[in-house]
């Protein structure tokens, strides 16, 4: 049986986070610039072009494109095969944040209790761990460090299997518009569909982690995310909400498996600073 | 593109300035602003409930909606970016009505707060969204001044050099989001396609 040891993963996860914080993915810089060249808009231009140059600063300076670093969420999949030693994936990870966040000058927004004391807990951790056991021996682990202003105007809705298509399209559009220009568009939009209440959201926020742009493997999902992404982009709400053509650069689904009376819905909004990275070990 | 006249003003800014500003004019901001978040909001207006004196004085002051990233050794400040200004909407109102100026963020605001902003003369700027390195590099200086409990939340004292912003809501209730919203919204009816 493959082992590896935990400080492996400790080193990974916190290369990982400084990563994911300076150096923004060729798939989103890319949607950016072309979002800036089909731009009609001259605030939409403006701000375009000092995303463009944010992206260029970041990498440079080793600075990060965002303060908020972001909620650590990590998509783990483990090899059944695969032995850990010496220590606890869930520690090894967490001290893979701590480190990151603190060697990194990254910003450390998570609290400790939700509602009442809102304590910082002043190392960013815990981390959003999401684990998958995989066949095989292997380890890949990604981040995606998940801004709150982007977080915060997404949503969830059961609806009704009479919904169907039209009810999707809407649930999605109504929080479209009711987020506007609160999460720093042009938005990405991670869509879940199905499973349950509590998987729908996973997809919602696993949907963020395809290379952006890139559209689902079944064509009726594939046609659904271009119809919502022309749709979100006669909005007119544009970048930063200012007004113009691109409020959003994609529309990612993932769909499951459902129960024959749900159809669950979840719409992650991400922001155009859609950080994202991913190593095999 | 088109050439706009970027209007240079020097903060704290004068009521004057206040008045003569409208929503879609670009504007370079140098002097000194006040970060404050979430949590700062909340200590500073239950401070203003009870009439106890306010701890540091924001009269005729603009608050920057950010949390900075820690600085690096060298610089006066990590990323500093604005946060989504919606959030501090519960909290706006009173703090416009003891005296504060203008908010520097991101995003729509709540009626009650353009409201308040027509009533006690106050200017809300847009600065861009998700550019925390690019904003950066117009802080010169920068002091933690309140709540240093808070972490990223705490009140900062900053000196800013040319801080680029958009007049996102004047004090007459101009609002550059519906505007343009409007003007590049297309509704299916004049869909060519």
């Amino acid at each position: 049986m493959r082992e590896i040891s935990a400080d492996i993963i400790t080193k990974a996860v916190e290369t990982l986070c400084l990563q994911a914080a300076y150096d923004l993915g060729a798939d989103v810089e890319k949607l950016i610039r072309e979002a800036l060249a089909k731009e009609e808009s001259a605030f939409g231009i403006r701000i375009l072009e000092n995303i463009v140059n944010n992206i260029e600063i970041a990498r440079r300076e080793e600075m990060p494109i965002c303060q908020d670093t972001g909620l650590a969420a990590m998509f783990i999949e483990i090899g059944q095969d695969l032995h850990i030693k010496d220590g606890f994936i869930t520690d090894a990870i967490n001290q893979g944040v701590r480190q990151g966040y603190e060697k990194g000058y990254l910003r450390k927004s998570v609290l400790a209790d939700p509602l009442f004391s809102r304590k910082n807990t002043g190392d960013n951790t815990p981390a959003m761990i999401h684990y998958d056991i995989v066949p095989g021996d292997g380890l890949h682990i990604a981040i995606l460090p998940k801004g709150g202003g982007s977080e915060g105007v997404s949503a969830l809705k059961m609806l009704r299997p009479a919904d169907g298509v039209e009810g999707v399209k809407k649930f999605v559009m109504d929080t479209i518009l009711e987020a506007g220009g609160k999460p720093c568009p042009p938005i990405i939009v991670g869509i879940g569909i199905g499973g349950s209440m509590d998987k729908v959201a996973f997809l919602a926020k696993k949907a963020l982690t395809r290379e952006a742009g890139t559209h689902h493997s079944d064509p009726r999902y594939a046609s659904l995310e271009q119809t919502l992404l022309k749709e979100i982009n006669k909005t007119g709400i544009g970048p930063n909400g200012l007004g113009g053509r691109n409020t959003a650069l994609a529309v990612h689904i993932e769909d499951y498996p459902t129960h024959m009376a749900c159809l669950p819905v979840a719409v992650n909004v991400n922001c155009h600073a859609a950080r994202y990275k991913e190593i095999n070990l | 593109m088109d050439q706009v006249a970027i209007k240079k003003l020097n903060t704290p800014l004068t009521q004057e300035d206040v008045l003569s500003l409208r929503a879609g004019d670009i504007v370079s901001l140098s002097g000194t602003i006040y970060t404050g978040r979430d949590a700062a909001h909340k200590r500073l207006v239950n401070t203003l409930k009870k009439g106890d004196p306010m701890p540091i004085d924001l009269t005729g002051q603009l608050i920057y909606y950010a949390g900075p990233c820690p600085a690096k050794p060298g610089h006066p400040i990590g990323s500093v970016g604005p946060t989504t200004s919606a959030r501090m909407d519960p909290y706006t109102p009173l703090l416009l009505e003891y005296g504060l100026r203008g908010m520097i963020g991101k995003g729509p605001r709540a009626k009650q707060v353009v409201e308040a902003m027509k009533q006690y003369g106050a200017v809300y700027f847009a600065a861009v969204g998700g550019a925390g390195a690019l904003i950066a590099e117009c802080v010169k200086s920068a002091e933690i001044v309140l709540y240093e409990d808070l972490g990223p939340e705490a009140i900062y004292k900053l000196g800013i050099e040319d801080l680029v912003c958009v007049v996102a809501i004047d004090t007459y209730g101009n609002n550059q989001y519906e505007i343009g919203k409007s003007e590049y919204s297309i509704h299916d009816e004049e869909d060519s396609e």
